[in-house]
């Protein structure tokens, strides 16, 4: 069985920024897995621009941020193989994959970097009544169909979930001709970034109706119409407030899933909130040498966040194997998320072996206006950064210092919660 | 005096901004910092885009390449671009970079490849 340093498993933008940055740390013996003919991931179906602006500092579209990453990975020659599925991870790091050329192979591998991505939360979990016709996509599957594939997707068109991708796909449709009726979001805000709502909606004129959702879908073979009603403070429908439209496209843009079979089957232990595994300040999982990061780890709403934290994989997964383990002498502090902050990424942080710093990124639960962010070790409030505005939908980030730690040898516990300023 | 409605796009606050224009004096109420003024004004003055679609490629293994507007352009040109834009077919080798339409409807700025797609294997 071959045996590589690191194994890459995805080659879209976290598993490209991760190799280079193990190769630049001094591991040459890696190998990127990717399913796909190309490299790049959902970045090349992503042909809006916007891409960058924090890596780059200029605005690039999908492809051309992840052109960037291919060329260097080329450059660096880093190996990898394309059309390559994964089909199993065992916790003793052995990858079973198939390809055309070579069938079904094992490979081992001294440490993994999970970088999987993530998928679309299908119909099927949505729970949406109504038949099952032709003709009702999950928004990023339309995307690859219009972008990559060439097809034209609709020409009527309703959108359920005002996520970016379904933001972003009702300005394309339009932009190709699609009548786009109007976009429904369950929840009183769009999770959507406020640039998306106003260039891709208010720039149309196409409605954004929120605290509604589709309540009924029409048509036998392909469907010829929705019917959207308001819904109420639990999120139910509101008998009476029913609107038919015709259509005979709808996309479904309602949230996007970390894709963890394979983390699961390493038996590391996942975080209910992100749908990720839980890992410490080196994005290593509670396997050994086997890191996350990108989307698999928790849905990112910026790639240029993506790049960095993958590059941060990178570097640790070449420490790990040039080091050969990890340090015995730890002092591992678990880091809570409480009061309308929703989860941490990382969710521990040995103080023993940390980098100078370590970003701790997060999610907050709702909408909320003039809170403070407040960090606490133990009991003690160390750091409180008043946010005029805090939203679901935009991820923010505390920077912990390890000096910061100094006064503090005998915390168990780190808290990050919402306050009021 | 006209009025208009805006949401700025600056940062997450997403002010409502209330563009009042009289003549060349132009007031923007609602926002919170500068920014939302100059994007205001920019708004109601001047507002431009940059487009992005793709176009058939043909002798490649995908469909379509993606381009965009190199630099943005007037907002009221977006569809006459997409016409022009809508209307081309290419052929593989296409590089980053490599001129799709020169002079895109008029606007004087180029619509170019934004990704690299190699002849079919």
């Amino acid at each position: 069985m071959k045996q590589y340093d690191i194994v890459v498993i995805g080659g879209g933008p976290a598993g490209l920024a991760a190799a280079i940055s193990a190769k630049k740390a001094g591991v040459s013996d890696i190998m990127i897995l990717e399913r796909d003919a190309t490299l790049g991931g959902i970045l090349n179906q992503c042909i809006h621009n916007g891409f960058g602006l924090h890596t780059f500092k200029e605005e690039l579209t999908g492809p051309e941020y992840a052109a960037r990453f291919i060329e260097q990975a080329k450059e660096m020659e880093i190996p990898y193989k394309l059309g390559a599925m994964v089909l199993s991870v065992s916790p003793e790091k052995v990858i079973t994959y198939m390809n055309k050329e070579e069938g079904l192979v094992q490979i081992s591998a001294k440490a993994i970097i999970l970088a999987m991505g993530c998928r679309e939360r299908p119909r099927g979990a949505l729970n949406i009544p109504g038949f099952r016709p032709a003709g009702i996509y999950s928004a990023g599957t339309a995307q690859r169909l219009m972008n990559i594939e060439g097809y034209s997707v609709g020409k009527e068109v309703v959108i359920l979930g005002s996520g970016d991708i379904g933001l972003i796909m009702a300005r394309r449709m339009t932009l190709e001709g699609a009548n786009v009726k109007v976009v429904a979001e369950l929840m009183p805000y769009s999770g959507g970034l406020k640039r998306n709502i106003v260039q891709c909606l208010n720039d149309f004129n196409i409605p954004l109706k929120l605290s509604h959702t589709v309540v009924g879908i029409d048509g036998e073979k392909r469907i010829t119409g929705v019917t959207i009603a308001e819904v109420d403070a639990n999120r139910q429908p509101i008998p009476g407030t029913e609107v038919h439209y015709d259509c005979d496209t709808l996309l479904l843009s309602c949230g996007l899933i970390p894709e963890n079979e394979l983390t699961r089957e390493i038996g590391v232990e996942m975080n209910r909130v992100t749908s990720g595994p839980n890992v410490d300040d080196k994005l290593q999982t509670g396997v050994e040498g086997v890191f996350a990061c990108g989307n698999v780890l928790h849905v990112h709403d910026l790639v240029d966040h993506v790049s960095a934290e993958a590059a941060l994989a990178g570097e640790n997964a070449a420490a790990y194997v040039l080091s050969g383990t990890t340090s015995e002498k730890t002092h591992k502090i678990t880091l809570k998320a409480e009061n309308g902050v929703r989860y941490t990424v990382p969710q521990t942080i040995d103080v023993e072996n940390m980098r100078d710093s370590v970003t701790v990124r997060f999610r907050v639960a709702d909408i909320y206006h003039d809170r403070s962010i407040a960090v606490y070790y133990g009991d003690k409030k160390v750091m409180s950064r008043k946010k005029r505005v805090l939203a679901p939908g935009e991820m923010e980030q505390v920077q912990l210092k390890k000096d910061s730690f100094k006064d503090y040898p005998d915390i168990t516990e780190i808290t990050i919660r919402t306050e009021e300023a | 005096m006209e009025t208009r409605n805006l949401t700025c796009i600056g940062c997450p606050m997403g002010c409502a901004l209330t563009v009042t224009m009289d003549g060349e004096n132009i007031t923007v109420a609602g926002n919170t910092c500068p920014v939302g003024e100059k994007y205001a004004k920019k708004e109601v003055t001047n507002p431009t885009r940059v487009v992005t679609s793709s176009v058939r490629v043909n002798g490649a293994d995908i469909a379509r390449v993606s381009v965009k507007t190199a630099s943005d352009i007037p907002k009221n040109k977006i569809f006459d671009c997409m016409a022009e834009i809508m209307k081309i077919e290419v052929n593989a080798p296409v590089s980053i970079g490599d001129v799709i339409i020169e002079n895109c409807a008029g606007t004087g700025v180029s619509v170019v490849a934004t990704k690299n797609v190699p002849s079919a294997t």
